[in-house]
Parts: C-alpha cells; structure tokens; sequence
C-alpha cells in the first residue's frame, strides 16, 4: 500500500487515479478497421464527387472495403460488451422504449453514426456491385444507387459519416478521465489523420495497376499530406504532455510507436514516397503495407498502454 | 439474475422496478443538482416489517443525501465492508477463499463491483518501521454532484434519484464499460455475477424505506456518517474547527464544497493531502475534453476533404478538356468530310 500511495502521489496527471475499462485487443482491431472503413468511404466519395470518370475505379475499391468492414466493426463492438444482448440498450431506451441519444457523449454519438454509416456504406456497396455487373436480373438496376442526385447524395452521406466514424473514436477516448486518453484532446484528429492515410494505402494496395495513374498519384498524395500532419500532431501531443507520456509510452509501448508508427508507419512512406526509384516497382505497395502496419500500431500503443497504466 | 433481485428486501420496491424521472437523455451534461435531482418519490407512510422490527417508512424528505466519513476515527474494522456485503448480497471474490494482498494488512486492496465500500489502509513506516503513521479511510462511491460516471452513460443506465445520489440500473446496463473510466475516482467495476457495471447505490432501496444505509448503521465509531447533506456539512465544519483549534492544521474537508465536480454527496475529513489517501487533488468531468477534441477532429476532416477536392478537381478539369478537344477534333473532321 504504501508504495502504491507512494505512485500515486507522485502521479503527473490525475488520470492515474482512475480504472481502466479493459477494452482490449477487440477495440483496438475496432478502432482500427472502423477508422479504415471510414478513411475508404470518405475518399470513395470524395472521388464520386469531385473526381474525373477514370478516379471512379478507386471509388469503388473505397466502397467495397468500406461497407464489410464497419460490419466486422459492429460485430467486434457487440462481442466487446459485457451484455451483448442488450447492445440495443444504447439505440433505443429499455425502459421507455423511446430513441436513446445524449448527443454530448461520443460512444453515443458514435452507435448512430456507425449505424448509418453501415446503412449508406451498404447502399453504396450494392451499388457498385451493380455496377460491376455482379448482381443478376433486376437486382442490376441498383446501379441507380450510383447514378445522378441519388448516387450523389450517398456518396456525400457515406463520406461524412465515415470520415466521423474513423475520428469519433478517438474523441471517445478522450471522454474519460484515464492516463493519456484524458490528458489531450488530439487523440480524435490523429485517429481521423491515421485514418485517412490507411485507407489511402489500402486501396492503393488493392488497386494495384488496374487504377488510372492520375488517380494513384492523387491517392498517394493524400496518404502523404495525411501521414505528415499525422506525425505533426504526433509531435504536439508527446510535448503536451510529456509527462504523461513518459509515464504511459516510457515502456515496450513507446518503442511501438517510435518503430512501428513513427518510423515504418510515416517515415520511411513518406522518403518512398518521394523517392519511388528505391525499391523499384515494390515502392508504392511496400510504402502502402507499412502505412497499414504504422496505423494498427498506433491504436495498439494508445488504447493499451494506457489500459495498462 | 435472481442474485440482483434479491438484493432488495420483499416488501420494498428495488432501485431497477422503480422508474425515477427520465434516464441519461433528459440531463444536460453539466446540470445542476436540482436540475439532475427527479424531485419527490416518497415512499408510502406507514410501517412495514423488515427482518422482524417494525420500521417507519418514508420518512426521508427528496433533499440531497450522502455520507460524511471523518477518517480520523476510523479504526479500521471492516464493519462497514461487510455490512456493505450482507445487504447487497455480494459474492465473496475468490470464490470465498482467503487471498492476502502481502503488501498490507488490508487485504480488499479496491472498489470494484463486488466491493461497494472498502476501508482503505495507509500503512506509512520509515526504513526501521520504529515510527509509522496508520491512516484509514473508508472509501466509496462519492454520489458526485456532477457525475463523471452519469454523464457518460449511453444505455441511460445511471440515474440520479430524488435524494441527489447516483444509481446504476442494473437492467439496463449492457456492460460497455464507458462509466468506469469516466469515473475519476476509480470506483466502478463490473460485477462478475451479473456482468453488468455496479457500486454502492447509497442504499437506495434502504432509504426509499427510511432506513439508513447499511455501512453508515454498522459503524461503530460514527467515522461513517448518514444524512442530509446540509447538517453533515455543518456536522464536518465544527469537527474541522476542533481539530484544527487542538493543532491539527493538515486537517481538511474534501468535497464538501463545490469545488470538486460540484460537490461530493459523500465527503472526507483528511489530514493530509487528498493523494496521499489515494483521492486525486483536482478530479474533473470527462467531458471536458469533448468539445475541443471533436472540434479539432472537424478541422482535420474539412482540411483533408478541401485538399482532396482541389486535387481531385483537377482531375475532372483535364477530362472535360480532353472530351472538349475530342469533340472539336471530331466535329472538324465531320465538317470536313460533310464540306467535301
Ligand atoms: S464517484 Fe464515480 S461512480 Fe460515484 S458518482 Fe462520482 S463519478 Fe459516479
Ligand atoms: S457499463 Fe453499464 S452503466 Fe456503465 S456506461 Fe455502460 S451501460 Fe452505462
């Protein structure tokens, strides 16, 4: 006791004094795959609503990623909970029956916003699969979902709730009064950032050379402006809140980030990135599979490090 | 599930069969206590049997309620522990077999769901432990007036009742765990019978029934106090004004003010600083951080999004170019071959 007294006493934050909610490897896998799904959707519909006809190639790459893997995140969400059949507890009050939202609290926000961020992901999803011509007969006309003001209007729903979903988490985390969640506010952003530069990478990866240069040009661009404001606010954070951060990071964790995030994740993207002629036609997807590792590593090193402090 | 509803006696109505004003959805995130506090459900009058004695109910007025714990005579008994574990019917952790901390002669070590109170040891020695100061506290749930726990809630689980404390419903909690780190106090923990999110409920169903809580009626040297908040606090200033006249200047009150999230329904006499019985000096609300975080993350989104178009843009320009001088080159080519 009387060291831990002693701990505590010395705690840089009073974030030390509190539980941990042990969520674990399921949310983290969550954070990540959401932020993922999110990241694709946003730049699907980006490209469906600014972008040439030869981008729309990489859109649908965006959507087919999008809509399977917000539903694994739902299903990792569910299993997460220690009462799993009762998940609808947090969409529709148990006692009144009535629409259960407090719109200042982001895990509530956020059941709404992956809810339909599913439903328009799952349009925009049997859109392109009717595009593609997989669905037979009639079912083809739903490639009205991807034509005209229709089309338009879930491209644009798709792309603002999934970039909210890929930032949502990290604001979630900072509605607590935990070691390192509680202590800055920029987890959001750069969950959103990190985000956005997997997905990137992703559907580069998955378009391989079948996508208009034009548009892998555009998506690496993306990827890069990204990863570097991802680093930037990386930088302010660990400053903000050095203390904290030595306390939580001063372990295996923050090798992670160092190595994992920081150096395979945003570094070494980036030089090849501007450097393409250094590992030859491997560049782009080697730079694209460590952006994915780098972004995994991040939610890893912030969700359970602090779970373990 | 028959343990939860056993946790209240018969004939009372239990904190989960009584709907006490609107859940999580009607509070603002920041509300007053009279705002949060669902005014008047009084028990019916009259007397009813529990455990053979007749006891008057509803004698408590809907006023704010709580405890105020002078840890300077606490001796450290446990009485309240398990006064806390008899009427609340906890299991015993371990499977009810002997687990020693090795650390310190207090062996509960933590609140948790199976631990609604526990009676905290500072065991403070020098190196030869010939001089050593003991300090106990008996720590609990503090009812904040201003709930960390409440406010983050998203099944509306928690509630706050008509005598300004803070009670989890068991039926309708799922389990996601959002309440035990909001918590700045480290107070919840999930409950490994039920699998849902519990602490002390101040004995809701025991003061629906006009009987004090169990800890404050076991304890035998009055460090656990029960009441209405208003004459604890004037109960704790003159205890502080003693203390402090016969030289006890480290002595303190901790949440008694509303300095700490708005004032704790259950508050602390000290003498020493908050950390070193294990309470942060400065807890604050969760949501503190909401509005900048969220507001960053939007900036970060629009950015990204403007560059994107920009980029993109582009794009579409070149295309529309491109189908411009096709069609240019196409329509000469028509003319020519119409003119000739
Ligand atoms: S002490 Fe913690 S659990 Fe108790 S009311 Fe305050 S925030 Fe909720
Ligand atoms: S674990 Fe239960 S009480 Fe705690 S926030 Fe979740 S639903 Fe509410």
């Amino acid at each position: 006791m009387g060291s831990l007294v002693v701990l505590l006493a010395d705690a840089p934050s009073d974030t030390f004094y509190t539980k941990s909610p042990h969520w674990g490897w399921l949310i983290v896998f969550y954070f990540f795959l959401g932020g993922l799904a999110g990241g694709s959707a946003f730049l699907g519909g980006l490209i469906d609503l600014f972008g040439a006809r030869q981008d729309r190639f990489a859109a649908r790459i965006g959507h087919l990623l999008a809509a399977p893997l917000i539903a694994v995140s739902g299903v990792l969400l569910i299993v997460d909970l220690n009462r799993p059949e009762r998940f609808w507890h947090m969409l529709i009050q148990n006692n009144t029956g009535e629409p259960m939202i407090k719109y200042w609290v982001p895990i509530s926000v956020g059941v709404w916003l992956v809810s339909l961020f599913g439903l328009f992901s799952a349009l925009a999803f049997v859109g392109v699969a009717a595009e593609q011509g997989w669905l037979g007969g009639r079912l083809q006309g739903l490639r009205t979902l991807r034509e005209g003001g229709i089309g338009k209007a879930i491209s644009a729903l798709t792309a603002l709730t999934g970039i909210s979903v890929a930032g949502y988490t990290g604001v979630l985390l900072a509605d607590t009064n935990r070691p390192l969640w509680g202590d800055t506010t920029l987890l959001g952003i750069l969950f959103l950032l990190s985000g956005v530069s997997a997905a990137a990478a992703a559907i580069t990866l998955l378009s391989g050379r079948r996508a208009n240069r034009e548009t892998l040009h555009w998506l690496g661009n993306m990827d890069a402006v990204s990863s570097l404001l991802e680093l930037l606010v990386l930088i302010v954070l660990v400053v903000s809140i050095g203390s904290v951060v030595r306390e939580v990071w001063g372990n295996a964790w923050g090798v992670l980030v160092a190595l994992g995030t920081v150096l395979a994740g945003i570094l070494i993207p980036l030089v090849l990135h501007w450097r393409p002629n250094l590992l030859g036609r491997m560049s782009v997807p080697s730079a694209a599979a460590l952006v994915l590792i780098g972004s995994f590593c991040l939610r890893a090193a912030v969700v359970i490090a602090s779970e373990q402090s | 599930m028959a343990w939860q509803t056993q946790a209240s006696p018969p004939a009372q109505p239990g904190p989960v069969s009584t709907p006490i004003g609107s859940p999580g959805p009607a509070t603002p995130p920041v509300a007053s206590p009279a705002a949060q506090a669902t005014p008047s459900t009084q028990g019916a009058s009259g007397s009813v049997e529990v455990a053979g004695a007749p006891v008057q109910t509803g004698q408590y007025n809907a006023e704010p309620m709580g405890f105020y714990t002078d840890t300077t005579v606490c001796i450290g008994c446990k009485a309240c522990e398990v006064a806390c574990k008899e009427w609340n019917q906890l299991p015993a952790s371990n499977g009810g077999a002997n687990l020693l901390s090795g650390l310190s002669y207090d062996n509960t070590r933590r609140l948790d769901g199976e631990h609604w109170r526990h009676v905290r040891f500072i065991e403070q020695f020098d190196e030869s432990r010939s001089q050593g100061r003991w300090l106990m506290m008996s720590d609990v749930c503090k009812h904040c007036v201003q709930a960390g726990c409440l406010e983050v809630c998203p099944t509306g689980a928690i509630i706050r009742t008509e005598f300004d404390t803070v009670v989890i419903q068991s039926d309708t909690c799922n389990g996601c765990r959002a309440c035990i780190p909001a918590c700045p106090f480290g107070v919840i923990e999930v409950n490994p019978v039920n699998n849902t999110a519990m602490k002390c409920t101040l004995c809701y169903d025991r003061l629906q029934a006009g009987l004090q809580p169990a800890c404050s009626q076991a304890c035998p040297t009055a460090s656990i106090q029960f009441g209405p908040i208003r004459e604890l606090k004037g109960r704790a200033n003159m205890r502080l004004e003693q203390l402090q006249g016969q030289g006890v200047d480290q002595a303190r009150l901790y949440g008694a003010d509303d300095s700490i999230v708005g004032g704790l329904n259950s508050f602390y006499l000290l003498v020493d600083e908050p950390e070193v019985y294990g309470l942060p000096a400065n807890p604050q609300l969760p949501s503190r951080n909401v509005p900048t975080g969220a507001g960053l993350s939007a900036l970060g989104a629009a950015a990204l999004g403007v560059l994107g178009a920009v980029g993109l843009r582009k794009h579409r320009m070149d295309q529309f170019a491109e189908e411009a001088r096709a069609s240019a080159a196409s329509g000469a080519v028509d003319g020519e071959v119409r003119g000739g």
